[in-house]
């Protein structure tokens, strides 16, 4: 491909928007990054495994408020440090060209002003959802029902403390689809002709 | 009554709203203030006098108030303001010509980029800048040449970062300008830059060697380089400096405010008008960059302080401090030994997880009322809140400005520094600073008050 393409999925847990996400990756040959984007940040940065470690220990997760001051724009939040780091990589990747789908990271927000990135929310119905997680982590209805809303909330909670934008809001992407009505492959052919019209 | 209960509220409110972060800082001290002055000064106390004396401007018209003495302790106190502004002035025209990252290099290369050499001479870099200058600015500076010497040495950074940061908050604790607590104190209650020299910087150099030898054995082993570098490749440290000019005039300008603020007790000359002088200076001798200079300042510092001082008006003017001061003199009685405990450690404790620019706001009323008529005692005390309030901020990585940007700084460079990591080496050290500078307080000044 020779236009940069990025395309940026944000999703409900239990919606498949990883699974979708990885099967655009395949389709247009394009590097998928999700939580292994720290392992880039770290090899960028020459840091060690126990530093990667620290870094995975506050991956996608909203900052303590109780523990974290802001002075001239710094901030002692390891959470909100990693978070700058990989919003950092990516900023640096979209202006240098590069193509590749990212899952989460606040990307729909942190990339919005590059013209090649292409933002999609995945949700779901409740039903399917519960329904996925339970078949995946063999869990039971209620633990799979905890579980989707527990992850969501953080999800949520750590999107909108890094972004002005809400998470998971129409107005927040260029597309949201719900996975739940033509299933995974349905909703990628769906999005493959969406992304077609989009690169013309 | 109403008028206290609804000071403390909102002094409560202010406080909390500041922790959380909901809004900027400058924006929760200004709305509290106004609050302060419609509901503590209007509607609890009906006294428009309250509002002009907590709001001062009248004291910028006096005389003393740029020469001879005199500074009021009641209310805004413009000095702390107009200082400030002056010295960040100043500080953005050294930062423009590359002046902090030119002395690290060079001083880096003097030690002959030996790791163990850079970390003790950052400490002592870091303790001496920042008696002058803003522990924000020093570190940021240091921090980031650290970093890059990390890289090229191939050493971890976190352990030399964490001790500048200890080093900055404690020469901060040495003069009148190194912290924006000994500012306050130093102006509300008439000190001089040689004062706090005598006392608050004898106790942080004694305080300091104890320091250097404490990192030293705890961060040694983290400072062996994991490969032999050839440093003979290295940048030029004249190389940092991006305007030969300007920076030699900085350079100028950094050793007039120096002297001026060493000598103003002889001059009579306020902090107040060094700072316009400075500031006056620096613009003047560098009219192409006025904009940028002035631009750089950061006023939302310079209103958080000034909503600051009306919200602990409002506490001043409805004897709330007083209450307090009376409760800790109740707890003390005439044991002066238990008043310099208690105000030092609970100083420091606070400044550990509050901000310790309002704390000390607060306190220097409370010292004033706890002292009545005995200036020595007053003494005692101002140099007491100094320390507990300047070392205590060490301790958390909330604590301090400081520390706050150290921590940042590395996490830049993906070295993320927990809460355990920092107050595991950190917390130790300020207690050992803290237990140092009551000791020294003990022995010098109580058996002269008792």
């Amino acid at each position: 491909m020779d236009k940069q393409l990025i395309i940026s999925v944000g999703r409900e847990y239990g919606s498949g928007g990883h699974e979708i996400a990885q099967k655009l990756a395949d389709f247009y040959g394009l590097p998928l990054y999700d939580h292994n984007l720290l392992q880039e940040v770290a090899a960028k940065l020459n840091l060690s495994d126990e530093e990667l470690a620290d870094l995975k220990d506050y991956d996608e997760k909203e900052k303590n408020y109780l523990l974290a001051r802001t002075i001239k724009g710094y901030n002692n939040s390891p959470e909100q440090n990693v978070a700058k780091l990989q919003f950092n990589l990516l900023r640096e990747w979209a202006k240098e060209g590069k193509s590749f789908v990212i899952v989460g990271r606040c990307s729909d927000q942190i990339l919005k002003d590059n013209p090649n990135v292409i933002t999609i929310f995945v949700n779901g119905t409740d039903l399917a959802k519960i329904e996925r997680l339970m078949r995946i982590y063999d869990l039971g209805e209620q633990d799979a029902e905890e579980k989707m809303k527990k992850v969501d909330k953080k999800r949520r909670e750590y999107h909108n403390s890094n972004c002005k934008a809400d998470w998971g809001k129409a107005s927040s992407y260029d597309l949201c689809i719900c996975s739940s009505h033509l299933g995974i492959d349905g909703t990628v052919e769906i999005l493959k002709k969406y992304i077609e019209a989009r690169t013309k | 009554m109403l008028a206290q209960v609804l000071a403390v509220v909102i002094f409560v409110a202010m406080f909390i709203l500041i922790v959380t972060e909901v809004v900027e800082k400058q924006y929760i001290t200004l709305g509290c203030g106004l609050l302060t002055l419609v509901l503590v000064f209007g509607l609890g106390l009906h006294s428009m006098q309250a509002v002009v004396d907590t709001l001062n401007f009248k004291t910028i018209g006096t005389l003393g108030f740029w020469y001879g003495g005199g500074e009021s302790s009641s209310g805004v106190n413009w000095a702390t303001i107009i200082f400030l502004f002056g010295m960040m002035v100043m500080v953005e025209g050294m930062a423009r010509v590359g002046f902090f990252r030119w002395l690290c290099m060079e001083i880096a290369k003097l030690v002959k980029y030996k790791v163990m050499s850079i970390f003790i001479t950052f400490m002592l870099l870091s303790f001496f800048l920042a008696m002058f200058i803003d522990s924000i600015t020093v570190i940021l500076f240091l921090a980031a040449v650290t970093i890059e010497l990390s890289e090229l040495l191939k050493f971890n950074p976190v352990s030399m970062i964490m001790a500048e940061v200890f080093c900055a908050n404690l020469g901060g604790s040495a003069t009148m300008c190194g912290d924006p607590p000994n500012i306050i104190i130093g102006t509300s209650l008439g000190y001089s830059f040689a004062q706090f020299v005598m006392n608050t910087g004898l106790i942080a150099v004694v305080a300091m060697i104890f320091v250097v030898t404490y990192f030293y054995f705890i961060f040694r082993k983290s400072l062996v380089p994991k490969e032999k570098v050839d440093t003979s490749t290295f940048a030029d440290p004249k190389e940092a400096i991006l305007d030969k000019k300007g920076f030699v005039t900085s350079c100028i300008i950094f050793g007039i405010a120096v002297v001026l603020l060493v000598t103003h007790a002889q001059t009579e000359l306020s902090v107040a008008t060094i700072g316009v002088f400075i500031a006056f200076l620096t613009i003047i001798t560098a009219p192409k960059h006025a904009k940028e200079l002035l631009k750089g300042v950061d006023y939302k510092t310079l209103l958080f302080f000034i909503g600051l001082f009306i919200v602990v008006g409002g506490l001043e003017q409805t004897g709330v401090l007083e209450l307090i001061a009376g409760f800790i003199g109740k707890v003390a009685g005439d044991n002066i030994y238990i008043m310099v405990a208690i105000i030092i450690w609970i100083s420091a404790i606070c400044s550990a997880f509050v901000d310790n620019i309002p704390f000390a706001a607060t306190m220097v009323p409370i010292i004033s009322a706890l002292a009545g008529n005995n200036p020595a005692l007053l003494d005692t005390l101002s140099w007491t809140l100094a320390m507990g309030t300047d070392i205590g901020g060490s301790a958390t990585p909330i604590g301090a400005s400081a520390n706050v940007v150290g921590v940042a700084k590395a996490a830049e460079a993906g070295h993320i520094i927990k809460w355990g990591k920092y107050c595991k080496a950190m917390a130790p050290a300020t207690i050992i600073v803290v237990l140092i500078s009551m000791l020294l307080i003990f022995v010098r000044y109580v058996p002269g008050i008792m």
